[in-house]
């Protein structure tokens, strides 16, 4: 079986508020997919229904083809790796320790450690010297390489990324998109992206899988939503982004 | 906090002691004096006595005595038949040891001083209003009441008084004794209750009121004691019968208020000459200071320490919001709301708590709880989502990320609520005082009821150097405990 993630029947409501209708997807082993869309098209919640910060209303979720459950979901998180837009880094902790929190807590030998670390710096291009400022002490860039470095650590089956550089500006925003792309390409890495720039999407994803209002519209290629789009909004997504990114 | 525990541990095991016989007395000069005279003849068996001084009015005591929490006070025959067994003035002094018996209390002979209530003037005034008796103040409605609480409320107090004579009673304010002659010298008043061996009427040029239809029921200066004490303890008690006149008394009260020293007047009882003996009486004022300094961190140490062993969790739980946390939050908001006054009277009276330091600390550690929970709470509610998700994206349990995340996160609010509640507990432990609980209150106290701004200073100025100090070391201890990335 291929896919890493399967989501059979999962839906999701806030109240009255329809976040997800009920969808099945799954995510392929060792590629990117780039969930893309609209504000509030569902695509943040799938991902964080997927790492169980939410609990779906009905269906399941499989992970390496195990239900993921409550009882389960401790475990199962620690073969996920999570970056979200502004880092979510402990400010009490040096960068250093950000990142070998959860290691620690495993009991990891010292050496396993350090020799994962200098690893992480080097795949991160992160100045080891930097690695003993606090987040507070860091740049915005410097600060989402940590983040990538801390859910990178346990060397994760699965990487989620939710707006990782959402609130960067242009130019550190480029030089991290292409060493992310680096990383997946080197690591063979499967990893969930959410995004809003369709630029983004295409070129760190292997495929964009496109939403609105709680629905999965259309998956494929950026060509193939390009060529064969499945309907108007499709189309109208694509030259409302075209204009302003891909020009 | 590390360094806190041991300290305050040793302060408790330094207050568990042997058991002296515990003196009670109230919160006025005579009766200091009258306790520090039993102190001394007990004493001067071989017998180890303390003395708690001031512990408020006659209820206190008596629910003290009753108790256990106290052996033996001076009391009043008055006031035992009036307010403790609720008799008509006619009752015989056996029928009062019947009574009494019934709650394990014994009386001895009266002392032999009448110390009545009075009610007393300035003597310029009342001799330019002409008024000799408590009849004549029935046709100067202009004139100002100051009353003590006790006898505002008391059976044989101000509310008959006034009937019985047809007083006026729209000037009327409540105020403490000591500072009742105060308010007399500086025409505050014009009028107000006294006891009539009081040392201030001759020292403030004040007369008493005639009780011209005999209101006022005689007050026989007497000991309640324990029936249960040693056989030997009462001998010396009942030997004092009958030794204490009017003249005498008022002699040992004016001397106490001199010298503000109630040791140097219980003796002057023990030496008829009457002539002062030298410096060497009582405890050296170093000995004190440390003793009540002792006591009052001790006060505050204990409560704090409890405050935050209780609060902490209860903030914890707070935060997470919900009936649980609005009941919490609600709960140690309205103790806050009690006068800290109320608050030990209301203690008092339960069963464990008493007369004792005890109660003074349960007191404290309430008050204590409202800015550790609030704080703890708010500083937990202050951790951003972003944060508390990537805690449990990354799989740590439950208990760590509380550890490991979101208390050291919430670690300057946390020390703030508990340096809020240091300085909070370094001021009310003053009032412990007046349930004979000690520290720096004491010398408050006193001072208070003797009218003398040193001895009050000799309170007031440690507490507020503790406090500065307690503020100091907080900041001291922000820096220790505060993760430096939280400091930037």
């Amino acid at each position: 079986m291929n896919a890493l993630v399967q989501l059979s029947g999962v839906s999701k409501s806030y109240g009255d508020a329809v976040a997800l209708h009920p969808t099945d997807l799954d995510f392929p082993r060792g590629r990117t997919s780039a969930l893309i869309g609209p504000s509030g098209c569902g695509k943040s919640t799938l991902l964080r229904l997927i790492i169980r910060l939410l609990d779906p209303d009905a269906g399941t979720i499989r992970f390496d083809g195990a239900p993921v459950t409550a009882a389960n979901i401790a475990e199962l998180r620690r073969r996920i790796g999570y970056v979200i837009q502004d880092g979510g880094l402990f400010p009490h902790l040096t960068a250093r320790k950000n990142i070998l929190l959860m290691a620690a807590y495993l009991k990891w030998p010292m050496e396993k450690m350090q020799s994962r670390l200098a690893e992480l710096c080097a795949l991160t291009r992160f100045p080891k010297l930097a690695l003993d400022r606090f987040p507070l002490e860091l740049s915005g860039g410097q600060r989402q390489r940590i983040s990538l470095m801390r859910a990178l650590m346990l060397s994760p089956e699965l990487l989620l990324l939710d707006e990782p550089l959402g609130a960067l500006d242009p130019l550190v925003r480029a030089a991290l998109q292409k060493d992310l792309k680096e990383i997946f390409t080197r690591l063979n890495q499967t990893a969930i992206l959410v995004t809003h720039d369709l630029a983004e999407a295409a070129y760190l994803g292997d495929e964009i899988v496109l939403m609105s209002e709680g629905r999965v519209v259309q998956r494929g290629t950026l060509d193939d939503l390009r060529t064969k789009p499945a309907g108007s909004f499709v189309s109208d997504f694509i030259t409302a982004q075209r204009s302003v990114a891909l020009t | 906090m590390g360094l806190i525990g041991p300290i305050v541990i040793g302060l408790l095991a330094h207050a568990v002691n042997a058991e002296p016989i515990l003196i009670g007395s109230k919160k006025f000069t005579e009766s200091y004096v009258l306790a520090e005279i039993a102190k001394r003849a007990i004493e001067n068996t071989g017998v180890s006595t303390e003395h708690r001084q001031g512990m408020g009015g006659t209820i206190i005591l008596w629910q003290a005595l009753r108790g256990e929490q106290i052996a033996l006070y001076p009391e009043y025959t008055g006031t035992i038949s009036e307010e403790i067994l609720k008799a008509p003035p006619s009752i015989s002094a056996g029928e009062m040891r019947e009574q009494l018996a019934k709650f394990g209390v014994g009386m001895t002979g009266e002392l032999g001083f009448n110390n009545t209530y009075a009610l007393v003037m300035r003597r310029a005034t009342a001799e330019e209003k002409a008024i000799r008796t408590i009849g004549d103040l029935r046709n100067h409605p202009e004139l100002k009441f100051g009353l003590t609480h006790e006898f505002l409320d008391r059976r044989d107090g101000w509310q008959p008084l006034a009937e019985k004579y047809q007083l006026p009673t729209q000037n009327i304010i409540g105020i403490d004794h000591g500072l009742g002659y105060e308010a007399l010298r500086n025409r505050s008043i014009d009028v107000k209750d006294a006891y009539s061996t009081d040392a201030k009427i001759g020292e403030n040029d004040l007369v008493v009121l005639e009780d011209d239809l005999q209101y006022f029921p005689r007050y026989k200066a007497v000991f309640l004691y324990r029936l249960n004490l040693p056989p030997g303890v009462v001998t010396v008690l009942r030997r004092m019968e009958g030794t204490l006149d009017e003249k005498r008394m008022i002699q040992l009260n004016a001397e106490a208020e001199r010298t503000k020293n109630y040791a140097r007047a219980a003796d002057l009882y023990f030496h008829d000459d009457g002539s002062p003996r030298g410096t060497s009486f009582g405890e050296p004022f170093g000995h004190k200071l440390r003793r009540w300094t002792l006591r009052h961190l001790q006060l505050a140490g204990i409560s704090l320490l409890l405050s935050i062993l209780i609060g902490i969790p209860l903030g914890i739980a707070a935060s997470r919001g919900g009936v649980i946390g609005q009941v919490i939050l609600g709960f140690t908001g309205a103790i806050q709301t009690i006068p800290s006054l109320a608050l030990l009277a209301l203690l008092v009276p339960l069963p464990f708590f008493g007369i004792s330091v005890r109660t003074a600390i349960a007191a404290l550690f309430l008050y204590g709880l409202l800015p550790i929970v609030r704080n703890t709470a708010t500083g937990l509610q202050d951790i951003a989502q972003p944060v508390r998700e990537s805690a449990i994206a990354l799989g740590l349990e439950p208990s760590t990320r509380l550890w490991k995340i979101y208390l050291p996160m919430a670690s300057r609010s946390i020390l703030g609520g508990i340096k809020t509640s240091a300085v909070i507990n370094i001021g009310t432990a003053t009032l412990a005082a007046l349930i004979g609980a000690g520290g720096l209150g004491e010398p408050i106290l006193s001072g208070l009821n003797l009218n003398d701004h040193v001895t009050i200073l000799q309170g007031a100025i440690p507490a507020a150097v503790l406090a500065l100090l307690v503020q100091w070391g907080f900041d001291l201890l922000d820096r220790l405990l505060i993760p430096k990335g939280l400091r930037l």
